[in-house]
């Protein structure tokens, strides 16, 4: 099959390797329809993120045709599905209490090691996200083997398009979640630093959870005028001060609920390479930590903060002292997927949330080198990239 | 599961965790034949009963397949059992062992016999954990091929007995919980090199 494999930083490219097979009696091989590249590929692009090898199949959001079933799938041949990222076994403690991306099982045992090491324990696997996330092939590519497929992968409605539902897979949950980790009530205002896909759609989740006010703080023109599109009101951190508006536009209270969908991801994964990678790029890396210590501030007391952003290692000055002063609640993780993923596929089709508004650009999976190029180098007008195998077939 | 009450010692966690020099024989005190001075012990909670994990452990042609390094275990008699284990280099070791206790859903301990490649002995603790299922503990003492400097080269090679147990027990959790192992190969091909 032909596939989108990593071979360094800024170095992607189409390649043909062995197709997966069925190894576990869980499995299942999916037909690849539609796959997207999310904005934490890049860190995979930029190569901060260590564990990977030469070779990898990148890609962890993804959909497609189920062709092939393990002996314990649920799962039937023909049935049109979305794979979450996050590889949950559905058997263990934590999946039973659908805390899924803390699922026991999903890593395999060797490559537990280095999770465990990190963060004292390990937590569950992931698509195409390095070795220290279990070493599993993504779907950027024609077909991917999916583990646990009786657990994870939603089936989908016959004439549904691929692009209303794709977003199901990773960050349509991850803005959810971020907005219900904000504990919104009926005539919050909610502040979300970040209007990448996650920030936009916690936009969205916040007013359908009753918040009165969302702003939406970034700087690339384009994705605030996405979050005005939904009802938010902006501010633009290059030509505001970001703290000075907050207070002035909530009274002098602050922000009810503040969402961090910003992150540190690039900074590192790894506890080793998180105070090398902060030294290499110091300027960056006090922006980043930015974003989580300006919302501390803003926060009004007693007022809740979440975290959806991706966070790897150790940070500095993280103000504390706010934190604990002003009573403030945090919540944060990574997304419980498959969790969210029935009640948003229904929300999707009473059309209560769109997700096609984020796509700018679809390509044939044969171009997706370029599609990481133009990602990466215009993140103002390229919101998000969608690829299709089935037209790199029909073009060859 | 070690006992911990003992009234020279300071505090309640399990000995293998102490950084006191004579842990190791205090260790040994604890099995009914001790063989060698490494010791490791590692607990993991498992999501099914106690009775169904200690049976499925108890026939030992199972090890074979949740212990990576273990080629096979040939069962002797009620008591007996003899280990072929993989060793750096692609060597392997062997050795006889006998069950020395044994309660039935709670307890196996062992010791290798005499001649044996490896010297080692354990106990393999089940217990109860409520709605979260079966805690099992197993603790390890054994002697390293080739003392210290054996030990490094076993690591590197990732046959450290120590490092083994670690992830046995985690594959011992998938198989149970799960009904398999979990793996990132995509082929057969890459699951059988990631075996070797």
């Amino acid at each position: 099959m032909r596939a989108l494999t990593w071979h360094g930083k800024h170095d992607v490219r189409m390649e043909t390797v062995d197709d997966p097979e069925i190894l576990n009696p869980r499995d299942a091989i999916i037909k690849i329809t539609s796959t997207a590249i999310c904005g934490s590929d890049l860190h995979l692009y930029d190569h901060y993120i260590p564990t990977m090898q030469k070779g990898d199949i990148l890609g962890h959001e993804f959909m497609g045709e189920v062709v092939e079933v393990g002996p314990k799938s649920t799962l039937k041949k023909g049935q049109r599905v979305v794979v979450p990222f996050t590889i949950s076994c559905g058997s263990c403690y934590h999946c039973s209490k659908h805390q899924y991306s803390a699922c026991d099982n999903g890593l395999p045992a060797d490559n537990q090691d280095i999770a465990q090491e990190a963060y004292g324990q390990p937590m569950s696997g992931l698509f195409g996200y390095s070795h220290m996330t279990g070493g599993y092939a993504g779907g950027q590519a024609e077909y991917v083997r999916v583990p646990f497929s009786d657990v994870g992968p939603i089936v989908i409605p016959d004439g549904v398009e691929d692009e209303k539902v794709l977003f199901l897979s990773d960050i349509l949950p991850t803005g959810w979640q971020a907005a219900e980790n904000a504990q919104i009530e009926p005539g919050d205002t909610v502040a979300v630093w970040g209007c990448g896909p996650v920030g936009l759609f916690a936009v969205q989740s916040a007013f359908l959870m009753g918040a009165e006010r969302v702003i939406a703080i970034d700087h690339f023109p384009h994705r605030l005028e996405l979050a005005k599109r939904f009802g938010a009101q902006t501010i633009n951190f290059e030509e505001t001060a970001t703290y000075e508006a907050l207070m002035q536009m909530t009274g002098g209270i602050g922000p009810d609920a503040v969402i961090d969908a910003v992150g540190l991801e690039a900074h590192g994964f790894f506890v080793d390479n998180v105070i090398d990678q902060i030294k290499a790029s110091t300027f960056l890396g006090t922006d980043r930590i930015h974003s989580i210590r300006q919302a501390i501030l803003a926060c009004r007391k007693g007022g809740r903060v979440s975290m959806p952003a991706v966070y790897g290692g150790f940070v500095d000055k993280f103000p504390l002292g706010a934190f604990m002063e002003k009573g403030l609640t945090l919540k944060t993780g990574q997304t419980h997927v498959q969790h969210y993923m029935p009640a948003l596929l229904n929300a999707i089709m009473e059309g209560k949330i769109d997700t096609t508004f984020l796509i700018s650009h679809t390509l044939p999976l044969e171009q997706a080198p370029q599609g990481y190029k133009m990602f990466h180098d215009n993140q103002n007008e390229v919101t998000k990239v969608v690829l299709k195998p089935e037209w790199a077939v029909a073009a060859e | 599961m070690p006992d911990t009450a003992d009234d020279t010692r300071q505090d309640d966690a399990p000995l293998a965790t102490s950084k006191r020099a004579d842990a190791v024989d205090r260790a040994t005190e604890e099995l009914v034949e001790p063989k060698g001075d490494a010791l490791t012990a590692r607990a993991v909670t498992i999501n099914r009963p106690r009775d169904e994990l200690f049976a499925y452990w108890r026939d030992f042609g199972n090890l074979a397949s949740f212990m990576d390094n273990v080629v096979r275990v040939d069962v002797l008699d009620e008591k007996r059992s003899h280990w072929v284990v993989k060793a750096p280099g692609g060597k392997t070791v062997e050795w006889d062992s006998t069950i020395t206790e044994e309660r039935d859903g709670e307890l196996i301990a062992w010791a290798s016999e005499e001649g044996a490649d490896v010297p080692n002995s354990g106990r393999i603790d089940f217990q109860d954990a409520g709605a979260r299922g079966t805690v099992v503990t197993a603790t390890i003492l054994y002697d390293p091929p080739g003392g210290t400097i054996g030990k490094v080269i076993a690591k590197m090679f990732q046959r450290e007995p120590a490092i083994q147990a670690r992830r046995d027990l985690r594959r011992f959790k998938q198989l149970m919980e799960t009904g398999e192992i979990a793996t990132g190969s995509r082929t057969r091909k890459q699951l059988e090199e990631e075996k070797n």
